[in-house]
């Protein structure tokens, strides 16, 4: 496509030569990792062919820990899917002064950055059991957070911390494809006679819907991968499938490499799925949103 | 959208609620060191504690060659591909996509199952040899925010007749590369600088398990041992990043360009 007429006469062959420190990079660093291990989890000790390590990823304990980063991971994916596309929705079409909008940008691009071991500091101040938040619902509202049953190392309190970086990077990846809605459209639906809620109905979600989805299949598998913020947080309490990992790496807790590497193998089929639906969606979108 | 307004203004105000109030907390918590007043102690402490000089000047060399490797990397081949090879984009940006398909943990899982002391290639072997591959570990976790970076800083200049213009004066490859392109791109290379920066800081895992003296790992220490100096590095933490994400405003065009994807 742009390949010029005086091109043509001259291919380059340094061009190939160039690409190779990219390519080599690519192999040594990220796929022969990645493949090593998805072929040791289906090998044996011994190095022969089994699906041994597959079908042990099905004992409770293995079984349980995936579940509770795949109910994390939805949870803080779908929450935050949502409340950021109520933040993204009123700083860009919600009529609050301009300031608002640049503002949320640049503390949406910091907050989505804030993640890992600080992020967890933070929310152990708010909500630990000496946070300001706790210590000010006891005090002045007579409300034992603890008491209730909340614990900022569990389940909840988890999906509660992700929701930090969650919510920011729905609204960074959604305020664009908000801008696409075309003011044309809601001016035809209005004139053709439509309510706000028919113009919602049938034009705006069905154009919005790949994004949204896909941005919030992209939050799952954000969270999914996390280790840094559940570890500072609850330290190895908490049996969800990257601290197991890490614990595997650390000290071979599974006694038995190969099934840290279908562990591995595991995380990679989980995050690629979603991550591959997202592209695909948002391939998708484009057609509608340029 | 007439009534609609009053649901704005909440969700914006229920936002910086919940955003604000962690920051708050952890401001509030950090100062309380000493009893009975507010002081800055627990940054005192922090700062002058020789393990986060060192932590942190060691992450910072390291961001700062992650950057250099980076965009050695990645300048030449988005060129080559913008101008000569567009057919291979499409696996380019696969590849650059990778780091965010593979979570970190499964990448440095298989570094240290590949590269171990005994291997072909023992990067484990030594110090300086394991401080290389965690700067090349690195490199992969800044690739699609980096590569992204520098391919919107190139569509947004006419690469093409830049590089004819440079060959017909006679310039070789060198000095079209970085003394007529670098030079047009900096603002998105700056972008995904100043990300790379914020990211390898604050990066956990690649060095906990490399075990490396980084400031991610120092992190942790400090907040399985110690109450109020963990909320200051939090403090610290949050700054760090603002200037970064600042510094990008300032020489980009927002961290939303930097991002991959968007």
């Amino acid at each position: 496509m742009i390949a010029g007429a005086g091109q043509a006469k001259r291919p380059l062959p340094l061009a190939w030569i160039g690409l190779i420190p990219f390519f080599a990079f690519a192999v040594l660093f990220m796929l022969l990792p990645a493949a090593y291990l998805v072929i040791g989890s289906f090998q044996d000790t011994a190095g022969n062919f089994t699906l041994d390590n597959l079908a042990r990823l099905f004992q409770p304990n293995i079984l349980s820990a995936y579940w509770i980063s795949i109910r994390i991971s939805a949870a803080s994916a779908m929450l935050g899917a949502l409340l950021g596309f109520f933040l993204a929705y009123a700083a860009v079409l919600g009529g609050l002064p301009a300031w608002i909008r640049p503002t949320l940008m640049t503390f949406s691009g910091v907050a989505s950055n804030f993640a890992g071991i600080p992020l967890a500091f933070a929310f152990l101040a708010t909500l630990g059991r000496t946070g300001l938040v706790t210590w000010l619902l006891a005090t002045y509202f007579g409300f034992n957070l603890y008491a209730a049953g909340f614990n900022l190392l569990s389940f909840w309190g988890l999906t509660l911390t992700y929701l930090y970086f969650q919510i920011p990077l729905m609204v960074l990846i959604l305020t664009p494809a908000l801008d696409g809605l075309k003011r044309e459209w809601r001016e035809a639906s209005e004139i053709l006679g439509a309510s706000r809620w028919q113009y919602w109905r049938h034009v705006a979600l069905p154009v919005l819907w790949p994004s949204i989805l896909g941005t919030t299949l992209l939050l799952f598998a954000n969270s999914f991968g996390a280790v840094a913020t559940a570890y500072a947080l609850t330290g190895s309490s908490l049996n969800i499938v990257t601290i197991l990992l890490y614990a595997q790496i650390r000290g071979d807790v599974l006694h038995d490499p190969h099934l840290g590497y279908a562990l591995a193998l595991g995380m990679i089929v989980i995050t690629g799925l979603s991550n591959g639906v997202y592209l695909w969606l948002r391939a998708r979108s484009e057609r509608w949103l340029r | 959208m007439k009534g609609s307004r009053f649901g704005s203004w909440l969700a914006f105000a229920i936002g910086t609620l919940y955003f604000l109030v962690p920051l708050i907390s952890t401001l509030e918590f950090s100062m309380r060191m000493r009893r009975g007043e507010y002081s800055f102690e627990a940054y005192r402490v922090v700062l002058q504690d020789p393990r986060f000089q060192q932590s942190f000047l060691y992450s910072t060399t390291l961001a700062l060659a992650t950057i250099a490797i980076g965009v050695l990397l990645v300048l030449p081949t988005a060129y080559i591909i913008r101008l000569r090879l567009p057919k291979l984009r499409p696996i380019v940006e696969f590849i650059t996509l990778l780091p965010l398909v593979v979570p970190a943990i499964v990448i440095v899982f298989g570094y240290l199952r590949i590269y171990n002391s005994s291997s072909w290639l023992p990067f484990t072997a030594s110090a300086w040899a394991t401080d290389l591959l965690l700067t090349f570990g690195y490199v992969t976790l800044s690739l699609p925010y980096m590569y992204r970076a520098v391919d919107s800083g190139l569509r947004a200049i006419d690469v093409r007749t830049l590089t004819e213009a440079a060959e017909s004066l006679g310039a070789g490859w060198p000095t079209i590369l970085f003394k007529v392109i670098l030079p047009n791109v900096r603002s998105g290379i700056l972008s995904g600088a100043f990300l790379t920066f914020a990211i390898v800081i604050g990066e956990f895992v690649f060095a906990s398990l490399l075990n490396r003296p980084a400031f991610g790992p120092y992190l942790q220490l400090v907040g399985a041992n110690r109450a109020y100096e963990p909320a200051a590095l939090a403090i610290i933490a949050f700054l760090v990043t603002w200037a970064c994400m600042g510094l990008i405003q300032v020489f980009g065009r927002g961290p939303r360009s930097a991002r991959p994807s968007l």
